[in-house]
């Protein structure tokens, strides 16, 4: 097992070296840079820049070099120092506007996804159990939609409801007399009002993914002849259903968890770029818009990283979960 | 009944009028259509028929197994051994889920099935899915159960148990599984053991040691075992008497001997037609029966085997069900031909 | 065949044999197609998708205006009701349509539209309107609808500039029901011809293939459609554009169509008859084409049908970010982007019917995608 790990990680390493290579290329591909978008911001307040100011400021950022040159000099500091280089947009190190969003980020992500799971997992099986039942029928009409709607746009609704029923459409993560205050009770209850319709939003997307794979797994666990073993021994229905299909049917799901890895980082950006939430998906769709290389390579790299990581980590769970594979570790 | 006359004793399991019917999209399936049998202490019952004949669902129905769609009629009386409270108990007339048809399942009436991979979960160790039925019926105590486990295994012919008693079932050949599925229905010490088609999925050499070894624990355990199969081999090998299923009915009844030496329905002669003898005349092809088997799907009243049948008696066969009818004592048949013989005996 | 007797009383169409004549001799596809037509769900999307493609097929004729025009007397107008009864309870046989005319909210002091009962614009097929090119060819002038002039038809209300959301919906669906098409369609393409030659050839090659899909992969797609979307030049034509937002789609879509047919490749192509075709002294070509292909074609096309929705979801999210399809032209997505602003759904709510469309479409696409996967597998009843 250790071994087969070694070796996953080994091989690893040169995708990711590939990884940050196209990661650099992509966001040198949008015309211009960011001091042309710079430029082109002061434009607009009425302060126009000459060529040479721009070729002086390009010469102060390095990016008059080469693409590749560029690269290899970010890498180096990357490697040597751990520095992913400098926001232009937020005029930090890339590394402390990422830590600013990153608490705020967690605890989205985290909340959403354990929504997520301890929502669509028992619908799943209740579904399955229930086949053609009113229930069953309810929640696959239910997540039917919740597959057609873009979750954006359910934010926009839920937010619409809200602004009606309560008005307030509770944009952002804390209103406005808590942003900066400090830590309290209220702050607190204050961010939880405030998760309520993420939670929902991000939650329910994956959601209705879920119950459907569920409910799949879960139709052919019930039918498999393991199932009437398990009967003609006489365990009770409740038994059966929990030992038999239910842990089958959460292998694969359970194997996907690390694929979700990159997600926890950025949470779903769309929505979080609609709901005007102060977490990592809008600062990197602003980087990517405003040319803030470093700062969206450096989103790019840690999320493809993550997504590596995360499968492997979703190969080794498998590999832990199935007793077929897991033997044949303890047999070699 | 005939073959009951033939018992002094009680029957320990005895099934009347037994019907299944399924609901399908073109209409009401009889798949079990009026099964009468009984089966003895220490005795085999063959069940032999074509896949689709219901000889599996009649099985199944006995510990009420079948899938939800199946509505099942008729009574299943079990009059247990050592335990007076199940004595004369309509085993269809309890819930399906209950706690009562629970405790009989795999304590008193256990059973073993075709496909012994698949009836096996790929998730849990051999040890912990047979520990799990002594857990259910004898002790709570985990160390007693994993005593009773390795004793069963190493009585099935297991050799090395400590170490097979923690693997998987992957890591088992079909024979092993099948002997540990065995030591599986056996571990509670069942009166009736129902095999359902325990050799099929084996190679030949296999399945005549599963069979020995059958055998060999129903001279131990002294169970009954009601044993389903489509091979004659296997019957003739294992059963004291043989029921022949087709269409949902038992066509023929007799003690295995009478069934090999003086078949009565042309469905049961048909079946032994196409079996290959020892000795036989090598150059001739063997005999199959023509046709396939119906859907008994919307049937009108008539015999199922009646358009195979190269016996047929145009406008009687085809006009109503073909009677019960009693050649001897042990010996039954469902068919037109003997009716004239015995007038007063159709029921 | 020997035909079986029937039972007496028996009506002939039931199942008396296990299998009905004409399920003996179908090919393949006839099967998948008989088993597809009973899923009622499926069926009645495959209508309604249809539908929705003959509209964009002919959306300049349906639309009384086009993606230009804009009254700016009516910026922000609600959906007219079609009439057949007046404010008087009159009766009338042509439906007509009330005119607007503005009045001042005695509250929030806002203006909005009432209906002007004193004007009535009638309802009339086939007018003559804006000139437009019929399917793109032929130079007309005749709209599918429209009402007297000088009224104004706004089915679906209006827009932040005044301009028919009706006419832009019809419109957009030409854009918006296409891209995923062609995407898919190139992403087919790909994830065949690479798929196929990495599963078939195996070796280095289609350990060359793995790592680069292993690569694209690694990209979560959000982003990476970020970065590429906004790499695409401002200011381009149409076309152009197009074809920049297909690539990309297909760019990212090909590789999993390609995992599926690799991994069909390698496990059928051990199957004993692919074995026999091989010793037989078939070549290559021929048993891709003749045993490989229509092993697993059934379950590609499944696999691409299922695609489909999410590339739909992906270029509105991505219009309505607005680094996709950019205006002049319009898709669903660029018509959401004016339900951006909170305030706007709330005061015009109407603004959110462009989802509308959008749900619909990908509900057809995942019920039909549904039941072609049920019809597709042979061991299903």
């Amino acid at each position: 097992m250790f071994q087969y790990i070694i070796r996953r990680i080994l091989l690893a390493i040169p995708v990711v070296v590939l990884i940050s290579f196209i990661v650099f290329y992509i966001i040198q591909l949008p015309p211009g840079d960011y001091v042309s978008s710079y430029a082109a911001k002061m434009s607009a307040s009425g302060d126009i820049m000459s060529q040479a100011e721009m070729d002086q400021m390009r010469a102060n950022l390095g990016l008059d070099r080469p693409i590749y040159e560029q690269y290899f000099m970010w890498m180096k500091k990357i490697i040597l120092h751990g520095d992913f280089g400098f926001s232009f947009n937020y005029n930090k190190p890339v590394m402390a506007v990422i830590q600013q969003y990153m608490g705020l980020t967690l605890v989205v992500s985290l909340v959403t996804m354990a929504f997520h799971y301890i929502v669509a997992i028992p619908i799943g099986i209740y579904t399955a159990v229930k086949q053609y039942s009113v229930g069953d029928y309810f929640f696959s009409g239910l997540s039917f939609i919740g597959m057609a709607t873009p979750n954006f746009l359910l934010a926009i609704i839920l937010m619409f409801l809200s602004y009606k029923w309560f008005g307030n459409p509770l944009l952002g993560l804390f209103s406005p007399e808590y942003v900066n205050a400090p830590w309290s009770m209220d702050k607190v209850k204050d961010l939880m009002q405030h998760m309520v319709i993420p939670v929902i939003v991000i939650g329910l997307s994956g959601t209705a993914d879920l119950v459907r794979i569920m409910r799949g797994q879960m139709l052919d666990e019930l039918n498999k002849p393991n199932v009437v073993t398990a009967r003609a021994k006489g365990l009770s229905e409740m038994q059966i259903l929990f030992k038999y299909p239910t842990r089958a049917a959460l292998n694969p799901i359970v194997s996907t968890f690390g694929w979700s890895l990159s997600s926890i980082f950025t949470g779903a950006t769309i929505t979080a770029i609609v709901l005007n939430l102060p977490i990592q998906g809008p600062v990197m769709h602003n980087a990517l818009l405003g040319q803030d290389m470093y700062l969206a390579g450096t989103f790019l790299l840690i999320m493809a990283l993550l997504t590596v990581l995360g499968t492997l980590i979703s190969d080794i769970l498998l590999a832990w979960l199935d007793p077929k594979i897991r033997t044949e570790f303890r047999g070699s | 009944m005939a073959t009951q006359a033939a018992h002094k004793e009680q029957p320990l399991l005895s099934v009347q009028d037994l019907k299944i019917k399924i609901q399908m999209e073109s209409g009401i399936m009889n798949a079990v259509d009026g099964v009468d049998f009984n089966i003895y202490k220490g005795k085999t019952l063959g069940l032999v028929g074509e896949s689709g004949c219901g000889k599996s669902l009649t099985s199944r129905s006995i510990i009420s197994i079948n899938p939800k769609e199946c509505e099942t009629s008729g009574t299943i009386t079990y009059n247990s051994e050592s335990e007076s409270a199940l004595n004369g108990l309509n085993l269809l007339s309890l819930k399906p889920t209950g706690k009562q048809i629970r405790s009989i399942r795999g304590r008193k009436i256990s059973m073993i099935f075709q496909e012994p991979m698949t009836a096996f979960s790929p998730m849990y160790t051999i040890g912990n899915q047979i520990m799990e039925a002594i857990r259910t019926h004898q002790t709570k105590d985990k160390k007693e159960a994993k005593r009773i486990a390795l004793e069963m295994l190493s009585k099935v012919g297991i050799s090395d148990q400590a170490k097979r008693f923690d693997q998987y079932p992957h890591e088992f050949s079909g024979g092993m599984r099948q002997r540990a599925m065995i030591s599986m229905a056996l571990s509670c010490n069942p009166e009736i053991l129902i095999a359902d088609e325990p050799t099929t999925a084996l190679d030949v050499t296999i399945q005549a040691q599963v069979l020995e070894l059958m055998k060999s624990l129903q001279a131990e355990f002294g169970m009954a075992i009601l044993l389903v199969t489509h091979d004659l081999g296997i019957i003739a090998e294992m059963c004291d008497e043989v029921a022949v299923m087709y269409l949902g009915k038992i066509v023929e009844q007799a003690p295995v001997k009478e069934i090999f030496n003086n078949p009565k329905h042309p469905y049961t002669k048909g079946l032994l037609r196409s079996m290959p003898r020892l000795g036989g005349n090598k150059s001739k092809r063997l005999d199959s029966i023509e046709g396939s088997v119906p859907m008994p799907i919307n049937m009108p009243p008539m015999c199922g085997f009646y358009d195979r049948c190269k016996d047929r008696i145009e406008g009687v066969c085809n006009a109503q069900s073909a009677p019960k009818i009693t050649i001897s004592d042990e010996h039954t048949v469902r068919c037109f031909l003997y009716a004239d013989q015995r007038e007063g005996e159709v029921q | 065949m020997r035909t079986l007797p029937l039972f007496k009383g028996q009506k002939p169409a039931a199942p008396v044999t296990a299998a009905p004549k004409d399920t003996v001799y179908s090919s393949q596809w006839r099967l998948i197609y008989q088993k597809f037509k009973k899923h009622t769900l499926a069926r009645i999307s495959m209508y309604i998708l249809g539908l929705l493609y003959l509209v964009a097929l002919f959306a300049q004729f349906i639309a009384p205006y086009d993606l230009q025009s804009y009254d700016s007397k009516y910026v922000n107008a609600p959906p007219m009701g079609l009439r057949f009864v007046d404010a008087e309870g009159k009766f009338h046989i042509k439906p007509f349509v009330y005119g607007l005319k503005t009045e001042r909210d005695p509250e929030t002091l806002r203006k909005m539209f009432v209906a002007d009962t004193e004007t009535r614009h009638s309802f009339k097929f086939f007018v003559k309107g804006q000139e437009y090119k019929f399917l793109g060819l032929i130079p007309m002038k005749t709209h599918l609808f429209a009402v007297e002039e000088p009224g104004r038809i706004f089915l679906l209300g209006t827009d932040g500039m005044g301009r028919d959301l009706f006419s832009r919906i019809v419109l957009g669906s030409q854009i918006s029901l296409s891209i995923p098409l062609v995407g898919v369609g190139i992403s087919f393409i790909l994830g065949l011809i690479i798929g196929g030659i990495s599963g078939y050839f195996g070796g280095w090659l289609d350990s060359l293939i793995q790592r680069v899909i292993e690569i694209i992969r690694s990209f979560p797609t959000l982003p990476l459609w970020m970065a590429l979307s906004a790499a695409i030049p401002p200011r381009i034509p149409v076309v152009t554009m197009y074809l920049y937002i297909v690539i990309i789609f297909a760019f990212i879509g090909w590789t999993d169509l390609a995992r599926v047919v690799r991994g069909k490749f390698i496990s059928l192509k051990n199957e004993d008859y692919v074995v026999a075709a091989r010793i037989a002294g078939v070549g290559n070509t021929k048993i891709i084409v003749k045993h490989l292909l229509p092993g697993f074609m059934s379950y590609l096309v499944v696999a691409t049908t299922l695609a489909i929705p999410s590339m739909i979801l992906g270029e509105t999210a991505m219009s309505f970010l607005g680094l996709g399809v950019r205006s002049p032209a319009t898709s669903w997505g660029v018509l959401l982007q004016e339900a951006q602003k909170i305030e706007n759904v709330a005061l015009y709510p109407w603004k959110l019917l462009p989802l509308g469309a959008v749900i619909l479409t990908v509900l057809t696409y995942n019920f039909i995608g549904d039941g072609l996967r049920d019809a597709a597998d042979p061991y299903k009843k």
